[in-house]
């Protein structure tokens, strides 16, 4: 599979760091106006063929970065993200521009509300180009669950870029943004960063706001950053991160220096490595290159030693409870009377409520609506919904037990690279089973980063996961600056 | 935790998820699900006796990672003219939907 060869046409080119653009913008050798247009250029010519962006905010980014040449002509000290195009993912709401979530059914809706992590983003200088594809609610691998078609890998357009933050993570590896925000409910910004050969960042559980996120699954829904490195993605979570008045969920832990906690050297870290993440289903070229990455680590002091996670293994199964029983509550808000796609030929409610929602969601959205239905109905609930929440228990332990004993653990990101277009559709439970390894750390509420860590024979690149116990990302960075400083 | 869907549960759940499936849909879903529960059918091997189910990570945060409840204090939100112009049909007031009940 990922040792077939790969095909010629690529839009990869990496995006430039955050702190030369900020440099050149501070110094008046580039106008803040100038890169977002010349960002919208590049988008007009490659977003054809890679179906990157739903919706493009111009007039929003335009105004935004007319502020930041301002505040740079006064010589004025420049936020953080001074002039920097973001790009959003379709399911984080930005006040006034459509938000379809990958779906039909919000077809129209112009949300009257910016997400905070959005607002965030902002006040910190960033110049955001627009709305990123992504599977239908968040519900995806590959990114072909998208009512708007399936994203393209930027390093093979023949191949999916992962999902659900398909868009997301194809932006930054295009460069089509410098830097963009994905969601992650069981490996959402994991996955599709790994297929597309950039950093994508799984912040603890609370610890980046959910207003404005288009629900999926409550208790697993995590927003974060993807960039063309760690130390860049790690400044931008340090500004959307920390405690949210709009979000009870949200943690009030302080915010770390995120991009100083990743310049530290790992020298003397315990890095944990689980045998059961290297078992039967990974690919041998996946297999090798992050075994590569380990040794890297431990020619950079650190002390590689084996965690056990038994468990692993019911964690697609307990994910898959969890997720859908929360997501069958979640949609239930989709009904054709606020906002959004209403059926035209309904005599009653009733069947108002179901034409809407038949002709609105797609095939994989209505489906982890009945699985999640069916797993909370009477005489069901304590066998699978139940059952799942105490399996999510174990897991969760064994996480904390494994990091009494290690500072960061490391694990391929996913069992295989890039696959092709249509190689899994027509097989939902395969499909699945392509985030193996990053739903158990979405069950545990625990934090993560996935890294570039080599690339297939055939060119398709590879992620190591590192995860870090709750509230814990500045290890995570660390662990993975290491790996990346490798690359080269 | 083995049992297998039937189209009537497929259809009963349906109903109670308010997704009217189209004749064709009805067969492939419930393919599916059968082979989804045949999966998961897998956590049975576990013994959870007298585990709590975990519903989210909350307590698993530090003391200091809790946020606390908000003082209840009335903020301002959207306006009722902003909200519903997002609606499908509206009497300016309300949101307007197809009957309820038959006279």
């Amino acid at each position: 599979m990922s040792s077939e060869a790969k095909t010629a046409e690529s839009y990869v080119e990496k995006p430039r760091t955050l702190a030369e653009l900020r440099a050149e913008v501070a110094a008046g050798r580039t106008k803040a106006t100038d890169m977002a247009a010349s960002y919208y250029d590049r988008i007009a010519k490659v977003n054809p063929r890679l179906n990157v962006y739903l919706s493009l905010t111009k007039e929003r980014a335009l105004e935004q970065a007319e502020r930041v040449d301002a505040l740079a002509a006064k010589g004025d000290p420049l936020p953080a993200l001074a002039g920097i195009p973001v790009g959003i993912k379709d399911v984080l709401v930005m006040r006034g521009a459509p938000a379809t979530a990958g779906s039909k059914i919000l077809q129209g809706y112009r949300p009257p509300y910016d997400a905070t992590a959005v607002t965030r983003l902002e006040a910190a200088g960033a110049v955001l180009l627009g709305k990123l594809n992504c599977d239908e609610f968040a519900m995806g691998s590959s990114n072909e669950n998208s009512a708007y078609g399936p994203v393209r890998n930027p390093v093979d357009p023949e191949r999916v870029p992962g999902g659900s933050s398909g868009g997301s993570a194809a932006a930054v590896a295009a460069n089509l943004a410098v830097a963009t925000l994905g969601s992650d409910t069981g490996g959402s910004i994991r996955q599709p960063a790994s297929f597309c050969g950039v950093v994508g960042v799984l912040p603890t559980w609370g610890r980046v706001s959910r207003y404005g996120l288009i629900a999926f699954a409550s208790s697993l829904d995590r927003v974060g950053p993807f960039a063309g490195n760690v130390r860049d993605a790690a400044t931008l979570l340090g500004v959307i991160a920390g405690h949210d008045p709009k979000d009870a969920t949200s943690s009030a832990a302080p915010v770390e220096d995120y991009a100083a906690e990743s310049d530290k050297p790992v020298e003397g870290l315990r890095i944990g490595v689980p045998a059961e993440y290297f078992g039967e289903g990974l690919d041998a070229e996946v297999r090798a290159a992050i075994e590569r990455g380990i040794d890297s680590l431990k020619a950079a002091g650190c002390e590689v030693k084996a965690v056990s996670l038994p468990a692993t293994r019911y964690a697609i199964p307990t994910y898959y409870l969890v997720a859908t029983a929360e997501a069958s509550a979640n949609l239930a808000r989709f009904d054709g009377v606020r906002y959004g796609y209403r059926s035209k030929a309904s005599e009653t409610l009733s069947a108002m409520y179901r034409h809407s929602r038949d002709e609105g969601f797609g095939a994989e959205v209505k489906r982890r609506i009945l699985l999640g239905t069916y797993a909370l109905s009477a005489g069901y609930y304590d066998a699978y919904y139940l059952k799942a929440q105490q399996v999510r228990r174990l897991l969760a332990e064994e996480y904390l037990r494994a990091f009494a004993e290690v500072d960061a653990i490391v694990t391929p990101t996913a069992p295989t690279a890039a696959f092709k277009l249509g190689e899994k559709t027509g097989d939902p439970l395969a499909m699945y089973l392509a985030d193996i390894y990053t739903v158990t750390a979405s069950l545990a509420g625990i934090c993560g980063v996935t890294v570039p860590c080599g690339a297939t024979q055939a060119g398709l690149p590879v992620g190591m996961q590192v995860l870090a116990a709750h509230l814990n990302e500045g290890t995570a960075f660390r662990v993975a600056r290491a790996v990346e400083a490798a690359q080269s | 935790m083995t049992a297998k869907v039937t189209v009537e549960d497929v259809e009963r759940v349906a109903e109670l998820a308010h997704l009217e499936l189209k004749p064709e849909e009805t067969g492939p879903m419930l393919d599916d699900l059968n082979a989804i529960l045949d999966y998961v059918a897998e956590l049975n091997e576990l013994d959870t006796a007298g585990v709590a189910p975990l519903a989210q990570v909350t307590e698993l945060l530090d003391a200091a990672g809790a946020g606390g409840p908000r003082g209840d204090v009335v903020l301002a939100s959207l306006d009722r003219a902003t909200v519903l112009k997002q609606a499908p049909e509206t009497d300016q007031v309300f949101f307007k939907v197809p009957k309820v009940i038959e006279r």
